[in-house]
This record gives C-alpha cells, sequence and structure tokens, in this order.
C-alpha cells in the first residue's frame, strides 16, 4: 500500500508541475503587451508601466520569470487581481466554500440515487424498469445542462413559484459567515427560516449539477452490476442461500462498486465543468461563476490563478481516488 | 466499420462479412437504431437546410416579434414555431442551426481524432521515456475541467466559432491518444505483428497499417461520443457568449440571446435546447449501440 | 424415502435465436450416503441439472418437471425464501473454478463464517472456533491464521479446500461437486478427490460428482450416470458400467479411454455433439452410434429396463453386442 502511494505521488509531481506551465504560459500567450492585457482598458501611466514590469518581473529572461512564479505558487501566492486589488487565493478561499456545498450536495444526491437506480436496472435487467431507467440516464447524460437549468427556472421558480431563482440566500437574512457553507451557517445563526431559504436556494442548482453525474453513476453501475453478476463468486454467494439483498448489495455491489468509485472521482472534473455554467445560471457566488467573471472582466491574474487552483484540486482529488480504490480493492492494497 | 476487411484475406466458404456482423448486432439495440435514423434525418436537414427553411436565419420581421408558435394564441402559420425578439424565423434559424453543430461536430472530431489518434499510436510505439513524456502531457492537459480550459483558451484566442472548435477539439484529443495507446498496447505484443515484422514490414507500416486498423473500434466509439460532447460544449462556449457570436444561428447562442425573454416566450428558450437534447441524444444513443456492437467483451456468443 | 429425487427435470433457455433445451427428460434418485457420478461431455446439461435443482440458473432458463424433491420437500412449490433455507445447509456445491468462486473483496474467513451466520444460531467466537476447525478438516496448514487471507494469495488448490470448508460449514447431507478438478494441476487433482472421498465417508453425507473424466470415475464413486446431449443415457453401477455398458455411447466413451485402447491410435467419437440448430428427429446419439439403423435416425428412443441401465436406446448393448429388446 505504501509503495502505492508513493508511486501515485511520484507521478503527481510532474503533473502538477506541468500545471503550472500551463497556467504560467497562459498569460504569456495571450496576444499583445501583457501589462496593457493585465491593465485592461483603464490603461496605464508610463511610470506605472515600468513599476509594473518590474513587479511582475517581464524584464527577467523567461526562465527566471518561471522560477520566480513557481516560487509564489509554493508560498501561497497567487498573485493580486486586478479588480479588486485583492490577492487571488484569498479570493479563491473567500467563494470556494460555496461551490464545495452546491457540488457535495450534488454528489451525494447523485451517488444516492444513482447507486441504487443502477443496482435495481442490473438486477431487473431487461424489463420494464431497465430500459426506462436507462432511457432516462441517457436523457440525463445527454441534456445541455444550461438549458435544463432554464426549463426548471420557468416551471418550479416562474410558473408555480416554489424557488427562488438566484444567490445562496433570501436578502432577508444576514448573518456571520463562519464556516462559508450556507446550509451550516444558517443553522448556526439561529434565526427562524434562513435554514429553509438556504434549502430553497440550493434546491435547483443542486439538480441541475447532479443531472450528468447522476446519469454517469447509474449508467456505470449498473454496467459493472451487469458483469459482476455473471461472476462464479456471485453465483458461490447464492449457493449459500444467501438472501438476494446480500447476494447483491454485499458481494456483487461491493466488486462492482471498484469501477463506479473511480468514475465519481472523475466526476469531480465534470461537476467543476457543470458549475461554471450552474453557478453563472443561477447567479451562485462560487468558483465557476468567479472564473467566467474574470474571464470577461479580463482579469487574467485570476484566471491564471484560477486555473490552476481548480486543476490542483482536481488532481488532489484524483489521488484521493486511487487511494481509495486501493482500500477499496484487496489485490492492490495486499499486493 | 470495415477496418478488418482490409487485411483478412478471402476464405471460402465466407463467414458473414465484418460488415454485415457489425450490422446484425448493431440492428439488435433497438434505440440505436432510432438514434442512427434521428441522427441521418440531423444530416440530411443540415445539407438541405435553404431548401427546407421558409426564410433566411437573417431575415427580420419587424411587425411579428415575439410571435408564439402557430398552435398558440396569437400565432400563424406563417411562422410554425414563432418568432424570436428581432422577429426573426424560429423554424429557419433552427433549420439553420443544424448545420453548425453537425459542421462543429465533424470539424472538431476529425480534428481531435486525427491528431489524438496519430500520437496515441506514437506513444503505444515510442520508447518509455517518451511514452511518459506524451501521458503525463495528456494528464496535464485531462486535469483541468474541459470547458473551463476551452473557455481560458477561446479567451486567449478571441470568442469565435472556428476557435471554440479548435479549443474543443484540444480538450476532446487526449482522450483519443489514451484510448490508441491502450488499444495499441495490448495489440502489438501480439503474434501477427511479430508476423508482420518478420516479413519485414517497416515500423511505419507496423504502426499504421498492422497494427492501427485493429484498434479502430473503441476509437469509433470514442469518435461518436465526442461528436456530442462537442456538439455540448460548442453550445455551451455559444451560451456563455464565448462560441459563435450573434446573430449566427447557433442552437447555444440563440438560447443566450433570448435567456432575457424566458418568462415571456417559453418558445424561444426551449425550441434551441430541445434541438441539442435531441441531437446530442440520438448520437449517445447510436454511440452505445456502436460500443455494444463492436466491442467484442461485450458481444454475446 | 429418497434424499433426493427428480423426475423428468427439463430446462431450456430462451436465447436470442429460440429456446435452447440444456437438459432433456433427466431422472435421477440419490439416497442419504450415495456416493455418484454424472458423466458427460462439456454441455451435456450435467451441471445445468444441479444448478436448476440448486435454484441458481439465470432469469432466462425455464425449468419444468414431474417430481423435484429433497429430503421430502418438494423444491418444485417452494418459494425461494424456504428454498434459501436448504440451500448452503443441507444442499450445498462447490464449483469448477475455485479461483473465481471466492470473492476477491472478502477474506476467507469472513465467507466461510457467513455461511454460519446464514443458517446456524452460532455465535461470533463459537463462528470462529468453527471456520477454524473447518479449514483444518480441510487441510489447510496454520487455519487461524489462513482465516485472514484473501482468495489471490492462496493457490488454486488451497482455494478450492477453502470452497469445501465452506460448502462443509453446516454438515449438508448433500455435497455436489461440479468438476472441482478439472481447472487444478494434475498432482492437486488427486489430493482434492480423496479429500472429498474422505469426507463423504467421516461426514456421511451425499456426495454427487460432476465430471467429463471417466477414469476420475472409475477410482472414487460408487453409481453412475451418463448424460448426453441434456439426456441422462445411462446409470449403472460403476464396476457393471465399466465391464458392460449398455449404451454405445458409454461404450464409446469407455473405448476413447487411453488406459483401455489397445490398438496403434487412440480410438473416438466422431461428429460432435448436436447444438441448438442440428438436432436429430431421432435418437440424439444416432449421426455419430455405430449401431444406429434407420429407427434411431427417426424415432426416439425410450428407456431400457433396469438390468440394462435404463439406457436411452433401441438397441442397447450386451456385452457389446446389440440386444434387439424394445424398450419397455
Amino acid at each position: 500500500m505504501l509503495s502505492f502511494l508513493l508511486r501515485r505521488l511520484l507521478t503527481f509531481v510532474p503533473t502538477f508541475i506541468g500545471v503550472t506551465v500551463v497556467s504560467f504560459v497562459f498569460i504569456r500567450l495571450l496576444p499583445g503587451d501583457p501589462i496593457l492585457l493585465l491593465a485592461g482598458e483603464r490603461g496605464v501611466g508610463e511610470e506605472r508601466y515600468a513599476e509594473l514590469i518590474k513587479q511582475f518581473g517581464f524584464d527577467q529572461p523567461i526562465w527566471r520569470q518561471y522560477i520566480d512564479y513557481l516560487g509564489g505558487v509554493l508560498q501561497g501566492d497567487l498573485g493580486t487581481s486586478f479588480v479588486t486589488k485583492k490577492p487571488v487565493v484569498t479570493e479563491f478561499f473567500a467563494l470556494f466554500p460555496a461551490t464545495v456545498e452546491l457540488s457535495l450536495c450534488a454528489i451525494i444526491v447523485a451517488v444516492v440515487l444513482g447507486i441504487p437506480a443502477g443496482v435495481i436496472a442490473a438486477v431487473n435487467r431487461g424489463k420494464f424498469f431497465d430500459q426506462a431507467l436507462m432511457t432516462t440516464a441517457l436523457v440525463g447524460y445527454s441534456m445541455p445542462i444550461f438549458w435544463w437549468a432554464l426549463l426548471l427556472i420557468i416551471v418550479f421558480s416562474s410558473g408555480l413559484g416554489w424557488t427562488p431563482v438566484s444567490g445562496r440566500i433570501s436578502f432577508m437574512y444576514f448573518f456571520d459567515n463562519v464556516t462559508g457553507f450556507m446550509l451550516i451557517d444558517s443553522l448556526l445563526s439561529g434565526q427562524k427560516g434562513a435554514f429553509l431559504s438556504a434549502v430553497r436556494h440550493l434546491i435547483l442548482p443542486t439538480i441541475v449539477l447532479a443531472t450528468i453525474p447522476l446519469a454517469i453513476i447509474a449508467r456505470q453501475t449498473r454496467s459493472a452490476m451487469l458483469e459482476v453478476l455473471g461472476e462464479d463468486y456471485v453465483r458461490t454467494a447464492r449457493a449459500k442461500g444467501l438472501s438476494p439483498l446480500r447476494v447483491n448489495g454485499q458481494h456483487a455491489l461491493r466488486n462492482a462498486m471498484i469501477p463506479v468509485i473511480t468514475v465519481i472521482g472523475l466526476s469531480v472534473g465534470t461537476l467543476m465543468a457543470g458549475a461554471i455554467l450552474t453557478e453563472t445560471i443561477f447567479s451562485w457566488p462560487g468558483i465557476g461563476k468567479w472564473m467566467v467573471d474574470s474571464i470577461f472582466r479580463r482579469d487574467y491574474q485570476v484566471v491564471q490563478g484560477g486555473l490552476l487552483m481548480i486543476a490542483s484540486i482536481i488532481m488532489i482529488v484524483n489521488l484521493t481516488v486511487d487511494v481509495l480504490y486501493g482500500w477499496i480493492n484487496p489485490k492492490i492494497r495486499k499486493g | 466499420m470495415t477496418e478488418t476487411s482490409t487485411n483478412s484475406p478471402e476464405t471460402t466458404p465466407a463467414p458473414p462479412g465484418p460488415l454485415r456482423e457489425f450490422w446484425s448486432y448493431f440492428r439488435e439495440n433497438r434505440g440505436a437504431v432510432v438514434g442512427m435514423y434521428i441522427f441521418a434525418a440531423f444530416f440530411i436537414v443540415a445539407l438541405i437546410a435553404p431548401l427546407l427553411a421558409p426564410y433566411t436565419p437573417h431575415e427580420q420581421f419587424r411587425d411579428h416579434l415575439l410571435q408564439p408558435p402557430f398552435w398558440q394564441e396569437g400565432g400563424s402559420t406563417k411562422f410554425l414555431l414563432g418568432t424570436d425578439p428581432l422577429g426573426r424565423d424560429m423554424l429557419s434559424r433552427l433549420l439553420f442551426g443544424a448545420r453548425f453543430s453537425f459542421f462543429i461536430g465533424v470539424i472538431v472530431v476529425s480534428i481531435a481524432s486525427f491528431f489524438g489518434v496519430i500520437i496515441g499510436v506514437i506513444a503505444g510505439f515510442a520508447p518509455k521515456w517518451a511514452d511518459t513524456l506524451i501521458m503525463r502531457l495528456m494528464d496535464i492537459i485531462l486535469s483541468f475541467p474541459s470547458l473551463l480550459l476551452a473557455l481560458v483558451l477561446v479567451a486567449i484566442l478571441g470568442p469565435s466559432l472556428i476557435n471554440a472548435m479548435i479549443a474543443i477539439a484540444l480538450v476532446l484529443q487526449p482522450h483519443f491518444v489514451r484510448l490508441t495507446r491502450a488499444a495499441v498496447l495490448s495489440e502489438r505484443t501480439k503474434d501477427y505483428v511479430t508476423a508482420g515484422r518478420v516479413a519485414g514490414a517497416g515500423r511505419l507500416r507496423t504502426m499504421f497499417v498492422t497494427v492501427l486498423p485493429n484498434c479502430l473500434a473503441p476509437i469509433i466509439v470514442q469518435a461518436a461520443l465526442s461528436f456530442s460532447s462537442a456538439i455540448l460544449d460548442a453550445a455551451a462556449l455559444g451560451f456563455l457568449g464565448m462560441g459563435a457570436q450573434p446573430p449566427t444561428p447557433e442552437w447555444g447562442t440563440m438560447l443566450a440571446e433570448s435567456r432575457e425573454f424566458i418568462l415571456r416566450a417559453w418558445w424561444v428558450v426551449t425550441m434551441p435546447g430541445l434541438c441539442i437534447l435531441i441531437a446530442v441524444l440520438a448520437i449517445n444513443l447510436m454511440g452505445d449501440g456502436l460500443r455494444d456492437a463492436l466491442d467484442p467483451k461485450l458481444k454475446r456468443s | 424415502m429418497s434424499l433426493l429425487e427428480i423426475k423428468n427435470l427439463t430446462v431450456e433457455f430462451r436465447t436470442a435465436n429460440g429456446p435452447f433445451r440444456a437438459v432433456d427428460s433427466v431422472d435421477m434418485t440419490v439416497e442419504a450416503g450415495d456416493l455418484r457420478a454424472i458423466v458427460g461431455e462439456s454441455g451435456s446439461g450435467k451441471s445445468v441439472s444441479m444448478l436448476a435443482m440448486m435454484g441458481l440458473l439465470p432469469w432466462t432458463a425455464n425449468i419444468t418437471a414431474d417430481k423435484m424433491e429433497f429430503d421430502g420437500q418438494d423444491l418444485l412449490k417452494m418459494s425461494a425464501r424456504d428454498r434459501r433455507k436448504i440451500i448452503g445447509k443441507d444442499v450445498s456445491m462447490i464449483f469448477q473454478e475455485p479461483m473465481s468462486s471466492l470473492n476477491p473483496c472478502y477474506t476467507v474467513g469472513r465467507q466461510i463464517k457467513e455461511v454460519l451466520r446464514q443458517h446456524t444460531p452460532l455465535t461470533r467466537s463459537e463462528r470462529q472456533a468453527r471456520a477454524v476447525e473447518l479449514m483444518d478438516q480441510v487441510g489447510i496448514p496454520d487455519p487461524a491464521k489462513r482465516l485472514s487471507a484473501f482468495p489471490h494469495q492462496l493457490s488454486g488448490g488451497m482455494s478450492q479446500r477453502v470452497m469445501i470448508a465452506m460448502a462443509l460449514a453446516c454438515k449438508p447431507k448433500l455435497l455436489i461437486a461440479d468438476e472441482p478438478t478439472t481447472a487444478l494441476d494434475v498432482t492437486i487433482q488427486a489430493q482434492i478427490l480423496d479429500l472429498l472421498i474422505d469426507l463423504q465417508k467421516t461426514e456421511g453425507m451425499a456426495l454427487i460428482l460432476i465430471t467429463h473424466d471417466m477414469g476420475v470415475v472409475a477410482e472414487t464413486v460408487d453409481r453412475v450416470s451418463v448424460q448426453y446431449a441434456g439426456q441422462r443415457v445411462e446409470e449403472q453401477e460403476v464396476n457393471a458400467l465399466f465391464t458392460d455398458p449398455h449404451h454405445p455411447y458409454t461404450a464409446a466413451l469407455l473405448a476413447a479411454l487411453p488406459e483401455r485402447a489397445t490398438g496403434k491410435h487412440l480410438p473416438t467419437i466422431a461428429g460432435v455433439v448436436p447444438g441448438q440448430f442440428d438436432r436429430p428427429k431421432g435418437c440424439l446419439f444416432s449421426p455419430r452410434c455405430a449401431f444406429a439403423d434407420d429407427l434411431c435416425h427417426s424415432t426416439q428412443p425410450g428407456k431400457a429396463s433396469a438390468d440394462l441401465g435404463e439406457a436411452l436406446c433401441h438397441h442397447p448393448l450386451k456385452n457389446g453386442q446389440p440386444v434387439s429388446e424394445e424398450p419397455a
């Protein structure tokens, strides 16, 4: 297990360095003078220009610039936003909990609904439930989620008036930001109705963001289960006189989970891509909306920093999934 | 799909040809066949959109702004699916939109699969260090969420449909590399490859004539699935204002343009999205069928 | 009352190309403590009939029988829930591929104790003690330690021993061993067979050995039934079967044994087992039978008398020569 972990870490380092190179090169790839680009449309005076050149180290050779950049990154310095003048890292961590809250809710919904659905479909293979479920899953998988979000808004927000259209909580409530998770903070505040308001704001974005991972997990669980159900050890389990719940839910599912775990891990990337659209549509103040806004504001320091942060998080999640994979699959654990 | 016919010698009595065998498996999956028909219809619409469309996609009827579809109060058969906020005929714009989506799919998949397959084959045959280098590079690209990377690339290149397609192709291409490499690695140790080498096949011939045709099945499936992701991603970029620019009748861009009228005119929002969904769904149905028919592991005996 | 009584069992699988009959009107009677074998080529339906009895066939299988009773309980009318109280406890089964028959995710100990938890009121510590005892009984060295091993850490022979331990856990009245040695090394095969025979004697249970190996049969069991293309073609005591086979198929099988070959070349049975689409109209063995005549090609034979091994043949053999007795 330890050597397995070390080996995985060993591939993590070069990939991380590669990601820093990509985000480093990014600003330098932009056509035109980087300083003028960074300054945006307001432009800069000559004196300020020279100052900025020095500040960003553009007078240094390129490899030197990269070393400095990497040094900064390793010390947690991702530059400063041109628009807000705040460090990128500070902004990132202020908005990050909102995205995490939304993504966690979405992935929980996807896992809690997707795995049982896939198992039931596999066990009832070829029957009506299976076909209906798999058709639904394929529709979900093919869904343009930005459109799906608009449809849900038409029906549930403007049509039925059940859910709000944007934001994380009603303006009526105001309380301290303790954890950054609105669900927890609203409870901590003790204000009446605050928690309910937070939940109502969360529902539609969660549905939208969960749609594709849910479809993927259901499909993957079904096909993994189908494969496993034909295995000899499942027959052995049935030959022991175990109940279908134990055979399918324990012997088969445990083995079928091995590929599913990988898919769940990979869907973190899908979630981040989905968060970009979902947060933009629902004005959810998270990382996705921040990135899109920064791209439109041409706040390239933020784009650069955000890109690196998001890629790092995805890589860390993938690493965690690999470790989890080893834990659930004894062949790797002991081997 | 005819990959195996090129290197299987004429034998008698002839077993069912690979194409026929493929078709008999494909036909078993009803969804896949339906998907294929829809896809064919989609292709034909894209091809002859100017003949089908009652108007050009840009013609504005100033007296008919936001007119509902014909079956609704206030609609008329002059504009079967209503008009958009600028008085353009929805039906005509949707028909022309099929052209763009199809075009996007074809170009993106061609670019991504062409480079992806070549790089993948090279990685499969390269010495270990070069293989590792290529795969690390692909890992790096895959570490970014695809849509975000595409967004940033478009921000660098400037928002336009062409740049969006380049960005999406770049983002999809690592999947082809990985798949091709995996297939090549499992094929290259087989006896027929060794036999080809012994017979004097050169390196390039071994790579592209002997091995590659036998790796095509997963690549074809990936191409089908990439076709649908390309349409989805392009529409998403269009929706975010970073893809095709107005007044191009691209479905995602149409959605973005009419977003503010969502509460007043349901059809301007519903129709383009429905088109995207149906196109993507049809391709995915077909992709599932392709995978079942081409993947020998899942074939029933 | 017999321990297991099966009358006229037929199993058909629904396939894309229509029904496929894997077991065709098979009868079988097993008494308590019996030691018998079912012999046949692969695809002759020998495991399918036993799997059908255990209720382990996939949903595509269509099972019909006139009678299927175990220990006086009617397996046909029984609910799945009631059947699960019997299988794993009173009837258990071990399989051909020991390596893949154990769940790779759980330790050996857990998989053995699971049976005990399902069918016995033993406490946790009693289950542990019983598991150690079982492991010891099947000849696994250092049993307590091996309980925490994962299946991939065991060899094929060890895995099969674990499977046997698992099957014996609740002291079954009937153990079905489905080609238990086929996947193992030759040296291990004999050990596992000896173990099974030993256990059959000491535990006093009935054992059905499913195999394609006539050689194995000769050395081990008391009674043999021979299956061909889903039908039971003959059943006899082992010695009688070897000295005087009544069905031409049995005779041909025996003649093909290397130990019995007399000439320079090993005799073979020409042709192949009929498949789904080329089932002959008459006797299923007629296309490959040296003694077949027009009757054999046109009409399905019935069972011969008991002293002719109930051979499913128009012209059962006696001392190697066909007799013209019409089947009873």
